[in-house]
């Protein structure tokens, strides 16, 4: 494997894991579903995205 | 489409040839560990010992799991397909989705627990590690996971109250909140005792409330979403806030630093309440982003350092305390309470509230049950060995110096190494001395609760891999800093979760304080769930008899017997939906837990011996106390009355907690009698079956942005 190829790899998995790939996954839905209404802009879909947190909180464990 | 393998083909010689090394290896690692005596082994035995066992568990036991018990069906559409609605339901790929499961499950739990089971010697904690978390641990997450995701995400809760009716539903729920108040409390208070009378540790812990609020405001408003970004940012001023640590002890500063136990208690209560009751997005969900980070990050790290240093073990295989019961971290012989003390890293009931959470609705095909849940389990497992190993690397007199509590050992370095001495070990004065300012501590004696003592192991590790001696008093409070940081994540956003339950349940009773939006609703439950850990918390660090080793039996009972609770569930749903003859795979780890914690409890309980049986001592100490007498380790009649108190309190939770889990396994057996007698089998409670048409492929990830599946 190439380092180009590793450093890919890292860096799609983080953004994966960390949520960072989100909006560009709900541009790709939205395009398809909505083709005709405009897209959230990322300040207010990241907003939105947090703000769902605070009503659905997720346990860690020990 | 993927089709389901149903054609079993010969292996080939080259995997018959793999399989035979692998376990080859694991065999010659169990003989060494179990069978030298006499001289020291090497760490390296425990590792292959564990990696080889977790291959084969893996590869034979989980996918018979998977096959027969089970029988997952990849061409059964999973809820994650079906209820897409890229919020709650997403078909998320299976190694980021282990990930995220990971870093849910594994926090300190296995971090500490091996660590205070070291008492026991190193061969009871690693059996238990091991083979619990292939036999017990990683299948109840695993059929958990899968019976949730069959069912749209349930919850625990629910799954009990439709499984086995009313009666055990409720039971259960009120065990899940007691229990989570209990396994706050303790964590919190492994945070106290770590970060007491060390200005080091509190300003690097203290610095991480700033950081977070900056982490937050930053992805807010200046660079939404750029979470990679900002958490590196994040990462790099903790290091600098460790690193400062060091100055502040050094400066005038450090007596602003230097916080009693009380005092700690009252910062985290208020911290709790404060971050329960602000929105997400300005601490909780930043912190969240530093921990996962740190959590991988450190974990990778010790690994690679267990390995290229492979240290040696000093402590003893089996201890003597294993079998008489008298250890002085906790009382109590080796069954059952080695069992207890070691939840996390091999049977851990909070694990099933994760796995009936977000997890099962994100799974793409049923079969990922086995990488995610087992696999999960079995790298905290593995996390939990090398706690073990890093407990066990340390000079056993060190090991005692540091874990008795304070009321055994005194507060000087001279009366601790004459205490420990009367246990059976050397460590002189000096050499105490000597290893407090090796790490940049004060004082290293009667630090109880783990996290010191993993961070004594860590930073020897550490240190001789990266940076030598010089760098020991970093690594230290490195290892300091990433324990505090999980534990707060989890208390944060537990308490966070107990609230929403409370709200849930006094919502039934009384409407508005149901509702989440309602400012007053929030505060009082907040404080209600704070005011509850926070009670435990404060006892525990004022028992004169030591809080880890009164309340820490009582945190791994609670955390075993919520694994009891799931364990029915999953036996119950095998017998009702006509799987008996498979249902030994999740009866037997229930019987062994069952009759663990049962035991355990009742001998907490009902005990004649003081220092085991909460009643006992509490009728030790109010006879005394009636008399005016002083029994050590109390130090005046107040000290006699705390402990009067504190063990009436524990024994009561203790007594508590067995009734819950016997009348849900009662009523449980019940119900299972019930659908044996019946003619007809109940009806199925699963999401009916609709075909998946989504194409997983199976090869490795692309590196770039496209997503890993595409509909035919």
């Amino acid at each position: 494997m190439t380092p180009r190829r590793l450093f890919g790899l890292v860096r799609w998995y983080l953004r994966e894991l960390t949520g960072e790939a989100a909006y560009g996954r709900y541009l790709d839905r939205h395009r398809r579903t909505h083709p005709d209404t405009p897209a959230l802009p990322r300040r207010e879909f990241e907003r939105r995205r947090t703000d769902r947190k605070d009503a659905h909180p997720t346990a860690r464990c020990c | 489409m993927t089709a389901p393998e149903t054609t079993r083909t010969r292996p080939s010689w080259r995997t018959v040839l793999v399989w035979t090394a692998i376990s080859i290896a694991a065999a010659a690692g169990w003989g060494v560990i179990a069978l030298v005596r006499g001289e020291e082994i090497s760490a390296f035995w425990l590792v292959i010992a564990a990696l080889g066992s977790y291959a084969i568990g893996y590869r034979f036991y989980a996918r018979f799991i998977a096959d027969k018990v089970l029988r997952v069906d990849d061409t059964r559409a999973t809820p994650a397909e079906r209820l897409d609605d890229d919020v709650d339901f997403q078909p998320t790929d299976r190694r980021v989705l282990l990930g995220h499961h990971f870093a849910a499950i594994a926090g300190a739990g296995p971090l500490v627990g091996p660590v205070l089971a070291a008492q026991m010697g190193y061969l009871p904690g690693t059996m238990w590690i091991i083979i619990g978390a292939i036999f017990a641990g990683a299948v109840q997450d695993m059929v958990v996971l899968f019976i949730s995701m069959r069912r749209n995400g349930k919850s625990l809760g629910q799954l009990a109250r439709d499984e086995i009716g009313p009666i055990g539903g409720a039971a259960a729920l009120v065990g899940v909140f007691s229990i989570m108040i209990i396994i706050l409390a303790v964590l919190a208070l492994v945070v106290v005792n770590a970060l007491a009378a060390s200005p080091w540790g509190t300003f690097s812990i203290a610095m991480t409330i700033p950081i977070a609020l900056l982490m937050g405001f930053y992805l807010r408003t200046i660079r939404p979403g750029r979470v990679i970004e900002t958490s590196l940012i994040g990462v790099a001023l903790l290091v600098l806030a460790i690193v400062a640590g060091g100055w502040v002890q050094a400066s005038s500063w450090a007596d602003a630093f230097t916080l009693s136990p009380q005092t700690l208690v009252f910062c985290l209560v208020v911290y709790g309440f404060v971050a329960a009751v602000l929105p997400v997005w300005m601490l909780l969900a930043p912190r969240d982003y530093l921990s996962t980070f740190m959590k991988i990050g450190t974990i990778a790290l010790l690994a690679v350092g267990v390995l290229i240093v492979a240290p040696a073990l000093q402590a003893d295989a089996v201890s003597d305390f294993a079998l008489n019961g008298m250890g002085p971290v906790f009382s109590g012989e080796l069954f059952p309470f080695v069992f207890i003390t070691i939840a996390c890293g091999a049977l851990s009931g909070f694990h099933a509230l994760i796995a009936s959470g977000t997890t099962p609705k994100m799974i793409q095909k049923e079969s990922q049950v086995r990488m995610i849940g087992y696999g999960a389990m079995l790298m905290e497992s593995f996390v939990a060995v090398m706690a073990l190993i890093a407990a066990c690397i340390l000079d056993p007199g060190l090991y005692y110096a540091m874990n008795a509590p304070a009321g055994v050992l005194g507060t000087t370095v001279e009366s601790a190494s004459t205490a420990v001495a009367n246990l059976g070990f050397t460590i002189s004065p000096q050499d105490l001395q000597a290893a407090a300012d090796a790490v940049g501590e004060e004082s290293l004696v009667a630090r109880t609760g783990g996290a010191p003592t993993l961070a004594v192991g860590m930073s020897e590790i550490l240190s001789s891999v990266f940076g030598g001696d010089g760098l020991k008093a970093f690594w230290y409070h490195f290892a300091i800093m990433f324990e505090a940081l999980f534990i707060l994540t989890t208390v944060d956003a537990g308490t966070r979760v107990g609230r929403f339950m409370l709200q849930d349940t006094l919502g039934n009773v009384w409407k508005p304080i149901g509702r989440v939006s309602w400012k007053p609703g929030i505060w009082i439950t907040s404080a209600l769930v704070v005011a509850a850990w926070g009670y435990f918390l404060y006892a525990g660090v004022n028992d004169p008899l030591g809080g880890i080793n009164q309340l820490f039996p009582l945190f791994g009972i609670a955390n075993q017997l919520l694994a009891a609770i799931a364990l029915t569930i999953a036996t119950t749903v095998l017998v009702k939906s006509g799987r008996l003859k498979w249902a030994w795979v999740t009866a037997a780890p229930l019987a062994w837990v069952a009759v663990v914690t049962l035991t355990a409890s009742w001998q907490k309980v009902f005990s004649d011996d003081p220092r085991i049986g909460f009643f006992a001592q509490r009728e030790r100490y109010a006879e005394a106390l009636e008399q005016g007498e002083v029994l050590a380790p109390a130090k005046d009649l107040g000290q006699m009355q705390t402990v009067v108190t504190n063990s009436t309190v524990d024994g009561v939770l203790a007594a508590f907690f067995a009734l819950l889990v016997v009348l849900i396994i009662a009523n449980a057996a019940w119900i299972c009698w019930r659908a044996l007698r019946s003619a007809e089998p109940p009806p199925s409670t699963e999401a009916p079956y609709v075909e998946s048409r989504l194409l997983v492929t199976a090869g490795r990830a692309t590196g770039t942005d496209e997503s890993q599946e595409e509909r035919p």
